[in-house]
């Protein structure tokens, strides 16, 4: 059993460098093709056009494309992810504060929405058809539709403006005490719970109702089992796959897809310093903020698939 | 003798998608007296799963009880609340479902679930209720009782499931056991076995049941009593004996006579020599996996097969699963080539795969597929999958398309109306008869039949089989491929002298005194009531 999970993880990682290696391939030459010189960018409108050459070639910005690639992709192997065109500073380095605040959002809003987002899909398709299945179907479309900026905005102007209950800023660098934190989360976190809750309550609730109509559930019920029995042992289990992809899914867009929200609240994270990076051209910072957001999407399905293949003994045995 | 089922008066509704409300249930009274094994005949959609259910208080989504009473050892499981209910089902009455293959959790234990209802209804310590599962697993007869609980269902064969579903119904020492068609997706062999299984487990414990089938064959060896059903009221009841011998209301007779039919015997069939053959199969070699280095691929199937069809003839291949009827069927349809051996049509040799295959060549062998659910597109009414050969093999558009699409219909005695509906809107057997028409659509010189009538019901079985008999009889010789069934001698489809009964891949023999084909003849259920 752990040899076979052993296996099963080694081969997906194996994909997984393959993948990389393309994304790699398609990040560094789609950055190429951004419009714009970075040095001239750097050397504002008074650049001459030998200042501006010497600038090339010392960024190396002369060698032919492919070369800088190999060289990048050396780095990238070794752990150097370079150093920013625009500031001079370890990629790395302005990397490394910006992923921990991104990661400690994305996990807070995990360890939020995760659970209710469970509980709202499991129950509603419990009481499929009901009044309360109605509206946590009505909920979940309506957030589904209005974008994140708009719940932001409104959560800011409610809480932040009107109430004075929230700071409308998340500066997560001046925390003192648990109260403290929980206020600079509050809105980022429940503005992101909004937007990743939505789809996971959906697929919970179809993956559910889809197993509930089986005939193996109507023997569960046959044999005289609680329909808490029947839907936590018999068809949670066999719901698990599509729920956990689902949930990755979701769950991928925080670290990259969180722009809008990183903004608003002003919180220091990586998609923020990505969208930062392009208006200054600043390609290695783009690339590495690339790959972060695909690695972190790749482990994320690989672990839905890995809990997908434990949750089926038909798959697990193979 | 009390009476531990008394059913009265019982109506039942259901909900169409519609919005209609229909009575599916139109007051039955129905009385099982203790020890006693009722069965429950009758057409699909005559009522009889719905009535079984009603014994255990559940109706499924859509139905609702509109009145009468349901006694189960005095109490009514109508009136009963919803946790009375819960603890009547496993420990009072106990349920045997049709799939067991479906009805089993696949990502639970055997085991697990076997001993849930002792474990839900805390009737015992689960290491008891383990104990009692192996004992139970032995006295229906299962390999390795021991063990074979820590298996999963995708591991163990359907008839396996199907006893183990016994033996899940039986841990909580029901007083009634209700099986519902437990033994259709079963092929003959398997039933027997099965059906005996079942029956000295509940003679041994002198439980009471209702036996849920269309398939009079199967009820003769397992009910007391029949109550015969059709459109949710009760037809007849009677002793199984009188059912089946003498049956007096005239749709008894019918579902009865479908089991007679007035099949070509094997003696007065003209000889074949002289007549021309149309496909002929020789040294056939072929199998799965990938090719070794001699040529043959690794798990070989078929090993030297040789056949003759002729025109005006049908042909069967029978043989238990596994022993590469399917596989031949697939070779000669080009689907999968051969390693070794010929296939020949009115003499000119077939390439082996279909894209080496002519136009012509292709309309020549038509296969009628086995699972008509899935070979029709469910999204295409039945007319276009009609017109769509006619199209393909003879260019027809417009009125010809039309009329022909029309003649095919009428062929298969199906009303020309059929045409504008999709296949989900037809039932089994009009589906079956759709996938004939299909085939029989490009003209062919043959056809490929495979195990096509399995999925319909008896007395439509009989009248298909029959009706493919006559018209294969008429325009063309074909191939019958089945796994025992139809040479039970209720189909109007009679071996014919060249029948080939496949054993390991190998064409054994072709008299009917070959050992896999008697085994075959004398393993089906029939009329008869075994002299217990």
């Amino acid at each position: 059993m752990n040899a076979l999970v052993a296996r099963l993880v080694a081969k997906r990682l194996g994909i997984m460098l393959i993948s990389l290696l393309i994304i790699a391939f398609a990040v560094f030459f789609a950055t190429e093709l951004l419009p714009g010189d970075v040095a001239e960018i750097l050397l504002g409108q008074s650049a001459t056009p030998e200042a501006v050459a010497g600038l090339r070639k010392a960024m190396n910005l002369d060698q032919p494309a492919f070369l800088r690639f190999l060289s990048w992709l050396g780095g990238l192997l070794t752990g150097d992810l370079g150093r920013s065109y625009a500031n001079n500073r370890e990629v790395a380095d302005l990397l490394a504060g910006r992923l921990a605040n991104s990661l400690e959002l994305a996990f807070v809003t995990t360890l939020f929405s995760v659970p209710i987002a469970l509980t709202l899909g499991i129950t509603a398709a419990m009481f499929r058809g009901s009044t309360y299945d109605r509206f946590v179907s009505v909920f979940t479309v309506s957030v589904i539709s209005i974008p994140e900026f708009m719940v932001a905005t409104l959560a800011v102007l409610i809480f932040a403006v009107y109430l004075k209950w929230l700071p409308a800023l998340s500066v997560a660098n001046d925390v003192q005490g648990i109260g403290e934190l929980l206020r600079i989360y509050a809105m980022p976190v429940i503005t992101l719970s909004f937007v990743v809750s939505a789809q996971m309550i959906r697929m919970t609730r179809a993956a559910v109702i889809d197993t509930l109509d089986t005939a193996y559930v109507e023997m569960a019920l046959l044999k005289g089992a609680s329909r808490r029995r029947i839907v936590l042992r018999h068809a949670l289990p066999n719901a698990l796959g599509p729920i956990v992809n689902a949930m990755a899914l979701s769950l991928s867009y925080l670290l990259g897809g969180v722009i809008i929200v990183e903004t608003i609240f002003n919180y220091p994270g990586v998609a923020k310093l990505m969208v930062d990076a392009v208006s200054t051209r600043d390609l290695p910072l783009i690339q590495s903020c690339a790959m972060i957001f695909c690695v972190s999407y790749l482990l994320l399905i690989l672990i839905a698939d890995l809990v997908a293949i434990l949750a089926n003994p038909r798959l697990r045995n193979q | 003798m009390g009476n531990i089922i008394e059913i009265r008066d019982l109506h039942v509704k259901a909900k169409t998608d519609s919005g209609c409300v229909v009575e599916i249930i139109r007051g039955v009274d129905i009385d099982v007296a203790d020890g006693e094994i009722v069965a429950l005949i009758g057409e699909s959609g005559s009522g009889k799963t719905t009535i079984a259910l009603t014994l255990l208080g559940y109706t499924r989504p859509g139905c609702a009880i509109a009145g009468g009473e349901v006694r189960v050892a005095g109490r009514d499981t109508v009136t009963m609340s919803d946790a009375d209910k819960r603890a009547l089902r496993g420990t009072e009455v106990a349920y045997v479902p049709q799939s067991a293959a479906a009805a089993f959790n696949p990502s639970k234990t055997i085991m697990d679930q076997v001993v849930e209802v002792a474990k839900i209804h805390h009737l015992m310590p689960l290491q008891k209720a383990r104990e009692k599962a192996v004992e139970l697993f032995r006295a229906l007869a299962l390999p390795e009782p021991e063990t074979i609980g820590s298996r999963y269902p995708h591991q163990v064969s359907g008839g396996q499931l199907q006893r183990l579903a016994a033996a899940m119904a039986l841990i909580g020492d029901p007083k009634v056991m209700v099986f519902d068609e437990p033994t259709t997706a079963l092929d003959v062999t398997t039933q027997i076995e099965v059906l005996q299984a079942f029956k000295s487990v509940m003679r041994e414990r002198g439980m009471a049941g209702i036996y849920v089938s269309h398939d009079l064959a199967v009820v003769a060896q397992i009910a007391d009593r029949i109550v015969v059903l059709k459109g949710g009221e009760v037809q007849e009841t009677g002793t199984a004996e009188a059912i089946i011998h003498h049956p007096s209301h005239s749709y008894t007779k019918a579902l009865i006579e479908a089991f007679h039919p007035n099949g070509r015997s094997l003696e007065n069939q003209a000889p074949s020599a002289g007549l021309e053959p149309i496909l002929e199969v020789s040294g056939l070699t072929a199998g799965y996996g990938p090719v070794g280095p001699d040529g043959l691929p690794k798990f070989v199937v078929l090993k030297d097969v040789a056949l003759t069809l002729e025109r005006g003839r049908s042909l069967g291949i029978i043989g238990e699963s596994g022993s590469g009827k399917s596989t031949l069927a697939r070779v000669i349809a080009g689907l999968l080539p051969a390693a070794r051996g010929s296939i020949q049509v009115d003499g000119v040799p077939l390439g082996d795969r279909v894209q080496d295959r002519s136009k012509d060549e292709l309309r020549k062998l038509q296969i009628v597929f086995q699972l008509a659910d899935t070979a029709l597109n469910p999204n295409k009414p039945v007319g276009a999958i009609l017109s769509r050969p006619l199209t393909f093999y003879h260019g027809m558009g417009g009125r010809a398309r039309e009329a022909e699409v029309d003649r095919l219909l009428d062929m298969v005695r199906l009303p020309k109306a059929l045409k504008h509906r999709l296949p989900s809107e037809l039932s089994g057997g009009q589906k079956q008869r759709i996938n004939f028409a299909r085939a029989l659509a490009a003209r062919p010189e043959a056809h490929l039949m495979r195990r096509n009538h399995l999925g319909s019901r008896h007395g439509g079985r009989c009248r298909h089989s029959g009706s493919a008999g006559r018209i294969a009889a008429r325009t063309r010789p074909h191939l019958h491929v089945h796994q025992s069934r139809p040479l039970d001698g209720r189909g109007g489809l009679r071996p014919g002298r060249g029948d080939v009964s496949g054993r390991e891949g190998r064409r054994d023999a072709d008299k009917p005194d070959a050992v896999g084909r008697r085994a075959s003849l004398f393993e089906t259920p029939d009329l008869i009531r075994p002299q217990a």
